[in-house]
This record gives structure tokens, C-alpha cells and sequence, in this order.
């Protein structure tokens, strides 16, 4: 009898410890790790949405602008080679793929902003509704690239301090051991907005 | 042996640097969320006001869409876009799950104003319309210092936008949920709780054996605490939900939503 509620009293400290790993963040590193993840999604998706509207884009300044033939292939060459690089959530820990990827969509940001700032000479362009339209649309994917940006930035620098703090430092040292830290952006802001040129 | 007390003080400096740094989510002095209408910078008449706080608790009222108008007195030397997308996510405007709310912001110092779309009205109010909204509406009136005049034409625009077509854009919102909870994180406690029954279970029926034997049956040395010892101290790092900043009066507040830079901004 007595050793029947022994065992039921070590049972319940078996759930206890449970309860205590997970009060003692022992979920936290997985879930900060997704969550980064989730951030670097966003922000390939929102460059993956600027590099949807570039075809549009160019074929309507095209239309007005035919003879700036070297900015309009220069925006086509950028963004076939910014489509190219991909990096998978599992490649976040390489700073070296990250900054591909930043330099091929800095390169895209360069020659959108050389192709703006060519349309600035064209009156008949900037009054195309069209053209307009496609402007704010690319002026707010500019803005929720740097807002998904933002926030991947912010993910990645809580996920990594929780690699190197207590309590959660713990986790990271004995069973999360291939938790690696992200690598951040090189914050490189300027570069990624097009420059807004004024007459 | 001089190494382990040094090991253990960058520990605890660590530890406070990352305390410290959790508190700085927002860079920005935001006002607090007083209502549907936050005149900070004092712009707009009394009447005004008044009527477009009435056409935006109508909105809320038919389409659960919570729009808040806001004019600050300084963007404290960020652009509108940051600014507009920390405060949106200060006041938390819509609903959680919905993420339907939108953010009218007016810096009359940096003569700039900007709508700001939640992630669920992206598809609706989208950036092309705000655009147009800001440009065609809410300018020329800014340009003649009618800024009453302007916030009402924008407000106006912004609602005739999101309930145009009633029947079609209820289809056409789409619903951005929250990645609060991964697959992974819904199943790990029930993984976690299977373990635990086998466990008892398997306890309960052994015959022979010391109640110590199971915790080392797993090739790992389990630390088992005393009950009623100090463990409850620990407390997993902050994450205790959205408390959202108080000061509401009236009992108008936030409801959860967040934006992700949606929207479209002007300048005169």
C-alpha cells in the first residue's frame, strides 16, 4: 500500500519537473527560432512581391520611355538575378548567403531608383494612372520591405540573446545544441530605398 | 579556478543588458489611445471632431473595421512610415485575429500625412487607393490649411473604400492570422503530457522497483525537486501577451491588430 503511493508521489514529480521545464523557458528557443523563421518568410515574400511588380512596371515606362533602353535592361537583368537568390529558412545561420541575397536585392534597388528617377523626364509617364498606381504600389512594398525588415532584424536579435542568457542559455547548451544564432542583416537602410529625386 | 566567478558575472551582465533592451520595442513617445480621435497637435475644430468620431463608430459599429484618426505634434525625428506603422502597433487598431484596422496619421510640423493599412485590410484599402484617397482628397485641403476639411474628406474616402461594395469586399478581406501558434507549438504540451501519462502508468503497474529507478532509466540524471521548493522563481522570459499600454478613456481601446506598412503616404 505504502509503496503504491510512493509510486504515485513520484509520478507527480516526474509531471512536476515537466511543468517546471517548461515554466523555465525550455519552449522559448524553439519558439523564438520559429518565429524568426516566420519573420524571414515575410521578408522574402515582400521582396518576391516588388520583383512581381517590376515586369509591369517596365513595360509601361517602355510604352513612353523606349529609349532609355540601357536603365530599362539594367532593372531586367537585377531583378532576374535578385529572383535567383533565395535563402532558405534553414540558411539563416549563414551570414555569407544572407548578404548575397542583401547584395542582389540592393543591386534591384539601385537600378529601380536609377529607372524613377529617368520617368522624372517623361510628364506624359508621370500622369499615366497606371504609372501611378504601380508607383505607390512599389513605394509600399519599399515600406513593408523595411518593416518586414524591421521586424526579422528584431526576431533574430531576441532569438540569439536567448542563445546566450539565462535561463535560457540552459536549453541552448544541452538539448538545443544545434541552435545556432541568425545572422543579421548588415543594417544597410539607405541602399534599400530608391532615392527620391526632386526637380 | 579565477575563471568561473568572472564566467558568472558576464552571465548576470548579459542577463541585465537583456533586460534593459526588452524594454526599448519602441523608440518612439507615443500618445496614449484617448479615442477614435487622438487631435494631438490640436488641428482640427471641436464640430469636426465630433463628426468624424460619429462616422467612425459607425464604421466600427456595421464592420467590427476600428479606423482611428491621429495628429501628433512631431514625428520626433523618424519618417511617417516608421512612425505611423510603431504607433499603429502601439494602439494594437483592430482585432486580433482580424487585423482590420487602419491608421489616419497627421504630422502638421513635418507637413506630412500617412495612411496606414492593418494586415487584413491590405487587400481592400490597398496602396494604389490610398494613394489616391491622400493625394486627391486630403492634400489640396491640407495645402489650404483646412485640415478639419482634409481629415474629413480622407475619413470620408478611407469608409467609402472599405464598404463600396458591402456584399464583395466582406469576401475579398482577407483574414491574416497571427503565427502566435505553430503546429509545433500547439502539439509539443500534448507530446509532452503522453509522456507524462506513460510514465505514471508504466509507474503505477510496475511490481518490484525503488521510485528513484524510472528517473534514471532514461540515461539522464533528473534533477527532482522537493515540493514546495523555490523553483516557481525562474519564470520564463516575458512573454505575457500583449499588455497593451492603459489610459483609455471612454472604454475605447485597441483591439489586438497589427499592420505590417500598408497603406500609402503624402506630403505638402
Amino acid at each position: 500500500m505504502r509503496a503504491i503511493v510512493m509510486r504515485i508521489r513520484a509520478a507527480l514529480a516526474v509531471i512536476g519537473i515537466g511543468l517546471t521545464l517548461s515554466a523555465c523557458g525550455y519552449n522559448t528557443i524553439p519558439t523564438l527560432q520559429e518565429q524568426a523563421k516566420a519573420r524571414w518568410s515575410d521578408v522574402q515574400n515582400q521582396y518576391q512581391r516588388r520583383a512581381d511588380l517590376i515586369p509591369n512596371l517596365v513595360a509601361t515606362v517602355q510604352g513612353y520611355a523606349a529609349q532609355e533602353k540601357s536603365v530599362l535592361t539594367a532593372v531586367v537583368e537585377a531583378r532576374a538575378k535578385a529572383t535567383q537568390v533565395k535563402v532558405s529558412v534553414d540558411d539563416l545561420t549563414d551570414p555569407a548567403k544572407l548578404k548575397a541575397f542583401q547584395d542582389a536585392q540592393n543591386q534591384l534597388s539601385g537600378a529601380l531608383g536609377r529607372l524613377l528617377a529617368v520617368t522624372e523626364n517623361y510628364p506624359d509617364l508621370k500622369s499615366n494612372a497606371n504609372f501611378l498606381a504601380l508607383q505607390s504600389q512599389l513605394e509600399g512594398t519599399e515600406n513593408r520591405i523595411a518593416v518586414a525588415r524591421r521586424d526579422y532584424i528584431e526576431a533574430v536579435r531576441v532569438y540569439n540573446t536567448s542563445l546566450r542568457t539565462f535561463p535560457t542559455v540552459i536549453w541552448a547548451k544541452t538539448f538545443f545544441t544545434d541552435a545556432k544564432p541568425m545572422a543579421e542583416f548588415t543594417a544597410n537602410e539607405g541602399a534599400e530605398k530608391p532615392p527620391t529625386v526632386k526637380f | 579556478m579565477r575563471g568561473a566567478p568572472l564566467r558568472v558575472y558576464c552571465a548576470a551582465i548579459a542577463a541585465i543588458v537583456f533586460c534593459a533592451l526588452s524594454t526599448f520595442a519602441f523608440a518612439f513617445d507615443f500618445p496614449p489611445l484617448t479615442g477614435r480621435v487622438v487631435d494631438q497637435a490640436n488641428i482640427m475644430t471641436p464640430q469636426s471632431r465630433a463628426a468624424v468620431e460619429t462616422k467612425l463608430k459607425d464604421l466600427e459599429d456595421k464592420s467590427s473595421i476600428q479606423l482611428v484618426v491621429a495628429t501628433v505634434k512631431s514625428l520626433q525625428g523618424g519618417d511617417i512610415e516608421t512612425f505611423a506603422n510603431e504607433l499603429f502597433r502601439y494602439w494594437k487598431l483592430g482585432e486580433a485575429k482580424k487585423n482590420n484596422g487602419v491608421l489616419l496619421l497627421v504630422a502638421p510640423a513635418e507637413h506630412k500625412v500617412r495612411i496606414e493599412v492593418g494586415y487584413g485590410l491590405e487587400g481592400t484599402l490597398t496602396d494604389a487607393l490610398s494613394s489616391v484617397i491622400i493625394q486627391s482628397a486630403v492634400l489640396p485641403r491640407f495645402k489650404a490649411n483646412d485640415f478639419s476639411g482634409g481629415i474629413q474628406a480622407g475619413v470620408d474616402g478611407i469608409i467609402s473604400v472599405l464598404s463600396g461594395d458591402t456584399a464583395d469586399w466582406q469576401r475579398k478581406v482577407a483574414v491574416r492570422q497571427d503565427d502566435s501558434g505553430s503546429l509545433f507549438n500547439l502539439l509539443f504540451p500534448l507530446l509532452f503530457f503522453g509522456v507524462f501519462v506513460f510514465v505514471f502508468v508504466q509507474m503505477v503497474r510496475t511490481e518490484r522497483g525503488a521510485p528513484g529507478r524510472y528517473v534514471r532509466r532514461n540515461g539522464r540524471t533528473v534533477f527532482v525537486p522537493f515540493p514546495g521548493g523555490s523553483w516557481g522563481g525562474f519564470g520564463s522570459s516575458g512573454w505575457g501577451g500583449g499588455s497593451s499600454g492603459g489610459g483609455f478613456d471612454g472604454g475605447f481601446s485597441g483591439g489586438g491588430g497589427s499592420s505590417g506598412g500598408g497603406g500609402a503616404s503624402g506630403s505638402w
